[in-house]
């Protein structure tokens, strides 16, 4: 076996036993970016040099006894997460020669457990997308089908870690964004609760949706990974002073007594693949036969979510995105010599054509005159959405969805309408407007070969039962040890 | 259509984007299409419903105002595109 095919506990294992180093396998991981990167393009900049360091300096805190479960752990880092010294682009050209001066909240975590970071991985810009495709950088591939889309907008998060160019990673999810992804590339994402994870150095896109999450190989990885990240951060003042669990823990607990929610609505929602429909089909009543009971719930006003999503989210974006304007970080159209002229410039260049289309429609929703007939409506059935699940989790346990209406379509698929791209994270994006948590889990393939995921929703600060549920399946199923053939 | 090219105009201004007439025609479009989708929310009766901008309950995070350790000068300009003596260099902002 390749070391860069391990998972995160089976390689802290290793190295805890002393039978591999920290530099073998980031060498191995670092390799195997090297001959597939080609092909896949899941990263925007590889950090061969740091990240050899960083696992001699592993080595040697584990020669001293000191490791902890990521000590040593190659992981890639999606490019809009803020890494001290090393380039972050958001995959914007408007961030191009971008180099922080500090690390994000995560990132301090990760360096203090030990982890090696291998590389920032590709994402649509600004993480506006929902395929990569928006990227100012390159285009990622599929790694289960390279025609393929891998989703978005972590979709160089999800390639790396399905194609073993990492052992695991973090993502950012605003509507969907590690969730599809790992749905369409076979591996685990997990959205972690509004607030469970400090935003401080997440470049950001909509405050008020934005979480960071990891992107891993197997469940037992993204619990492991939850640990490392989940916290209290003074320095973001929407962070919440909330006990963090041992979330490897609910990996050892039973289903018994767990109720599984299905929404009515979502099950005979329009555009629903069949394939993904027999796939998580299968998935509700391999966790029947786990002992999970299974309850129809109602989610009467989540058919409203894409909508109020597309107002909120737009407008959130045209106001955090006002700071590029070449002053103080980033590209500057340095030809121009007025003030207003060299702004203008500046971000026209820079930007994107889908990150200028959500400036312009959320400058719309919020300018004079419209500003109540669409962000406050918005924000008013926001309010009905999440009271729906509110009483959906009166009755379950865990809500169990499709993570994407279909497996991962053909690249330039859906490029030319992007309403039709808006709607492919139509059962992912709910969550987000009510602040809970959601994963997906890896629960069977297309008739094409394409990986499918099913998604399982809790209430605030529940992640603990979606890690319990997802790896009683996952334990009982063999979907996550099938591998990319790449 | 739902947008107009000259609202679409006015917008670009109002966010610093300079659009050529090609990018207004297709923004234009797409804008109003989506705008079309998101209009399905006025069939949902929201007299009377609070705002919610915000998912989870939080009081204000308040803290004591005390110094603390920032970024020093030099980091803070490092990545700056045009800079001098310290300073964060822009295009002259007033003409005489």
């Amino acid at each position: 076996m390749n070391l860069y095919e391990l998972t995160i506990h089976e390689a802290s294992d290793l190295l805890r036993k002393g039978k591999i180093s920290s530099k073998e396998l980031t060498r191995s991981v670092l390799d195997r970016i090297d001959s597939v990167e080609k092909e896949v393009g899941a990263y925007i900049t590889v950090a061969a040099e740091s990240a050899m360091e960083q696992a001699d300096d592993a080595d040697s805190e584990i020669s001293k006894g000191n490791i902890t479960p990521l000590t040593g752990i190659p992981l890639g880092i999606k490019d809009l997460i803020c890494t001290k010294g090393l380039r972050t682009t958001c995959a914007s050209r408007v961030l191009d020669n971008f180099v922080p001066p500090y690390d994000a909240f995560v990132i301090k975590k990760l360096k203090k457990a030990g982890a090696v970071i291998v590389g920032k991985t590709n994402m649509d810009e600004f993480a506006m997308g929902s395929s990569t495709e928006n990227s100012g950088m390159k285009v990622t591939h599929n790694p289960w089908d390279l025609s393929c889309i891998p989703g978005g907008s972590s979709g160089g998060s999800a390639a790396a870690v399905a194609a073993d160019m990492c052992l695991g990673s973090l993502g950012s999810d605003t509507g969907g964004s590690i969730r599809q992804p790992a749905s369409h590339c076979g591996v685990v994402g997990m959205k972690p609760t509004y607030g469970r994870v400090s935003r401080f150095g997440l470049v950001a896109f909509a405050s008020s949706l934005d979480q960071i999450g990891p992107v891993t190989k197997d469940v037992m990885d993204c619990g492991i990974l939850m640990n490392a990240v989940s916290g209290y951060d003074p320095e973001d003042s929407t962070s919440v002073p909330e006990d963090v669990p041992d979330y490897t823990s609910f990996c050892r607990e039973g289903l018994s007594g767990v109720t599984v929610g299905i929404p009515v609505e979502y099950h005979k929602a329009e555009g629903l693949d069949k394939d993904v429909f027999a796939a998580v089909k299968n998935g509700i009543s391999v966790l029947e036969d786990l002992g999970a009971v299974c309850v129809e719930v109602s989610l009467p006003r989540t058919k409203y979510a894409v909508a109020t999503y597309y107002v909120i989210a737009p407008s959130e974006a045209s106001s955090n995105l006002a700071r590029y304007d070449g002053v103080k970080y980033g590209f500057r159209d340095k030809e121009k010599k007025e003030l207003i002229d060299m702004y203008q410039s500046t971000r026209s260049k820079g930007f994107g054509p889908e990150v200028q289309r959500r400036i312009i429609l959320g400058t719309y929703s919020l300018s004079a005159g419209y500003y109540d007939a669409y962000y406050k409506k918005a924000t008013q059935v926001r309010t009905l959405i999440m009271e729906d699940f509110k009483n959906a989790f009166k009755t379950c346990d865990v809500i169990l969805s499709p993570v994407a209406p279909t497996p991962a379509f053909k690249t330039g698929e859906k490029t030319q309408d992007p309403l039709t791209m808006y709607l492919s994270d139509i059962f992912t994006i709910p969550a987000n407007l009510a602040g809970i948590t959601g994963m997906s889990v890896p629960c069977g393939f297309s008739a094409a070969g394409l990986p499918i995921g099913m998604q399982l929703m809790g209430s605030h600060f529940n992640e603990g039962i979606l890690l319990k549920t997802a790896y009683n399946f996952e334990q009982a199923t063999d979907f996550h040890k099938r591998k990319a053939e790449i | 259509m739902k947008i107009t090219k000259d609202e679409v105009v006015h917008v670009a201004k109002l966010a610093r984007l300079d659009l050529d007439e090609k990018s207004i025609d297709r923004l234009a479009g797409q804008t109003g299409k989506i705008l079309e989708y998101v209009d399905t929310l006025n069939s949902v009766d929201t007299k009377g419903v609070l705002p919610t901008s915000h998912a989870i309950f939080l009081n204000n995070a308040f803290r004591e105002d005390n110094v603390k350790e920032s970024l020093d000068r030099d980091k803070a300009l490092a990545n700056a595109p045009e800079k001098e003596n310290g300073n964060f260099i822009v295009p002259k902002v007033i003409n005489s």
